[in-house]
């Protein structure tokens, strides 16, 4: 056997273990979502071919629409807010002064606490009129407010929990960028005579840009399809109330093991991920894959 | 003037941001009847802590939690530092196909597939089982990204030196490149402990089963159960949080670097 030869098998056999199990497990998956939107699939696993059916259900599924609609208001909400409040954070935090090292465990801490704790926490926080928070906003009137019982105000405050959550992971992501750009360019900025804000506009912002690019793609693909999109809301409101925190990813898992309706389930699943393929391509586009060398 | 500024306010917005976890862990401590109170407790207790451990079956949770996230971490680092090494290192034909391949996955995130993959893990029998909790979780191209981007920064010179002792490639990635990469395995297991511990979703759709409940589901389970027993809630919340919370604080610089490398290079 030529030494080329032994070479490329030995490269096989190393990537089979991880090869296989994402085919099973990540590809498969995926496509079996475009085969299985045509069937029909009852409580005991029975398929029944129905064609464009599951599709056609999605039309009148006002609950759908709901979701979506959800699932869009808190992506746009959430992501610039995310984006601002981390981005804050990685300058606040960007040179060393003493304590530095607490201060950034303590802003990424809450990310390292589980989803299902997280909600628990916000809830407690949140007791109608017992808890801490609602006891401290009452002086601003803010008292008697329930925040994650009231539809007008429930997406916000999930909004709110969310960019607590992510910041510190955010901030990370930012100060490894920040650490990229070159203190000289910064220091000739300054010695042609540019203040703070110039600085900042014209030197470490462009510089940024793969960084920031790469923040909004995945905090936008975490909004719509991500984790928090289903631990949060299924632990503090279940999707309600009155369905205002019904974001489609939990609308899935309804429709999936609450209803049984595996197959609707499927065909609604290739919606979000075109509708993913659709975003994360607008995006591109607009940023023109975050590159940064043509102004 | 703004010298000083700066890090008193990043002080300040520091503490504001862990309150809601040190307030939790304050109330976990306090009598059923004082939990909403502010302050620190007219007299601290460990009851609550005691009666979700000895009452609820924490201690099982906890210990399944540990199964599924220590077996998780331990297979998926060995398969991905495989798959890595073969990425970065060796030569053969459809590297590229694979490579991108493997790499689109990363688009792919777990509430997406949920329903697909529940219909696979039911026809391979995985349901309501420990290996059910596991393999599907194991497989996952971010470790692979990570493994491969390490390797391809090791000097050829160091596995030309085995070569020339006769070492095949198993022995090469074995005994010269496992080795040499213990700090980022390092940061990967503080980071799959973490994202396996936590682990919600998953563990709803694949397990029925009391005895096979983790963590996490314990814990969200116990709103329902006890809905206004704040104290043991909080309790059980705080049980839940301590390992990740002790994980962190000891590999905190490794998970850093990890995710460090992970927005950008």
């Amino acid at each position: 056997m030529t030494r080329r030869r032994r070479e490329a098998l030995a490269a096989y056999a190393f990537l089979a273990p991880d090869t296989i199990g994402l085919l099973v497990f990540v590809a498969i998956p995926m496509v079996l979502a475009f085969g299985v939107a045509f069937f029909k699939v009852d409580g005991f696993g029975n398929y029944q071919y129905v064609g464009l059916a599951n599709y056609k259900l999605m039309a009148g599924d006002d609950q759908l629409w709901a979701s979506l609609k959800v699932t869009a208001m808190y992506v746009v909400t959430f992501v610039p807010i995310a984006f601002v409040v981390s981005f804050a954070l990685a300058m606040l935090v960007r040179n060393h002064f003493k304590g530095i090292g607490w201060v950034r465990s303590a802003f990424f801490l809450p990310n390292v606490v589980s989803l299902v704790v997280v909600g628990l926490i916000w809830q407690f926080l949140l007791v109608d009129k017992r808890g801490a928070l609602s006891r401290l906003l009452a002086p601003l009137g803010l008292g008697d407010v329930s925040f994650l019982g009231t539809p007008s105000l429930a997406l916000g405050t999930y909004v709110v929990i969310s960019v607590w959550f992510l910041m510190g992971y955010q901030m990370l992501v930012f100060l490894a960028g920040l650490k990229d750009v070159p203190k000289e360019l910064e220091d000739a900025a300054s010695i042609d005579g540019a203040g703070p804000w110039q600085r900042f506009r014209y030197v470490i912002w462009p510089l940024l840009r793969p960084t920031s690019f790469f923040v909004v793609v995945n905090s936008t693909i975490g909004a719509v399809t991500g984790l928090q999109a289903f631990d949060l809301v299924f632990v503090l409101t279940k999707g309600g109330p009155a369905r205002a925190t019904s974001t489609v990813v939990l609308y899935i898992y309804e429709q999936a093991f609450t209803f049984n309706n595996m197959g609707y389930a499927a065909a609604l699943t290739t919606v979000v991920v075109a509708i993913l393929v659709v975003c994360t391509g607008l995006m591109f586009g607009f940023t023109r894959g975050g590159r940064f060398d043509e102004d | 003037m703004r010298i000083r500024f700066f890090p008193i306010l990043a002080h300040v917005l520091a503490l504001i941001a862990v309150a809601p976890l040190l307030w939790i862990l304050i109330s976990a401590l306090k009598p059923a009847e004082e939990v909403f109170n502010f302050g620190w407790p007219a007299q601290w207790t460990l009851d609550n802590l005691q009666y979700v451990l000895l009452k609820i079956p924490m201690p099982r949770f906890m210990l399944n939690s540990a199964i599924v996230s220590v077996a998780v971490t331990v297979i998926a680092l060995f398969f991905h530092s495989m798959a890595a090494y073969a990425l970065a290192r060796l030569r053969f034909p459809g590297r590229g196909i694979i490579f991108s391949g493997i790499m689109s996955t990363l688009l792919v995130s777990l509430p997406v597939i949920l329903v697909p993959l529940f219909l696979v893990a039911k026809q391979l029998g995985l349901l309501d089982s420990y290996a059910g909790l596991i393999v599907p979780s194991i497989f996952h191209a971010f470790g692979i990204f990570l493994l491969r981007q390490y390797y391809l920064n090791i000097p050829r010179e160091l596995e030309e030196a085995a070569d020339l002792d006769g070492c095949g490639y198993w022995r090469r990635y074995w005994s010269v490149i496992l080795p040499l990469s213990r700090p980022v395995l390092a940061s990967l297991s503080v980071l799959f402990f973490l994202a396996n511990w936590n682990a919600f979703l998953w563990p709803l759709t694949i397990t029925r089963n009391p005895d096979l409940r983790v963590i996490q589901l314990g814990v969200s389970g116990m709103q329902g159960q006890y809905a206004s027993a704040w104290n043991l809630i909080l309790a059980a919340a705080v049980i839940a949080a301590i390992p990740t919370v002790v994980v962190f604080v000891a590999g905190q610089k490794r998970l850093v670097d990890a995710m460090k490398t992970t927005g950008l290079k």
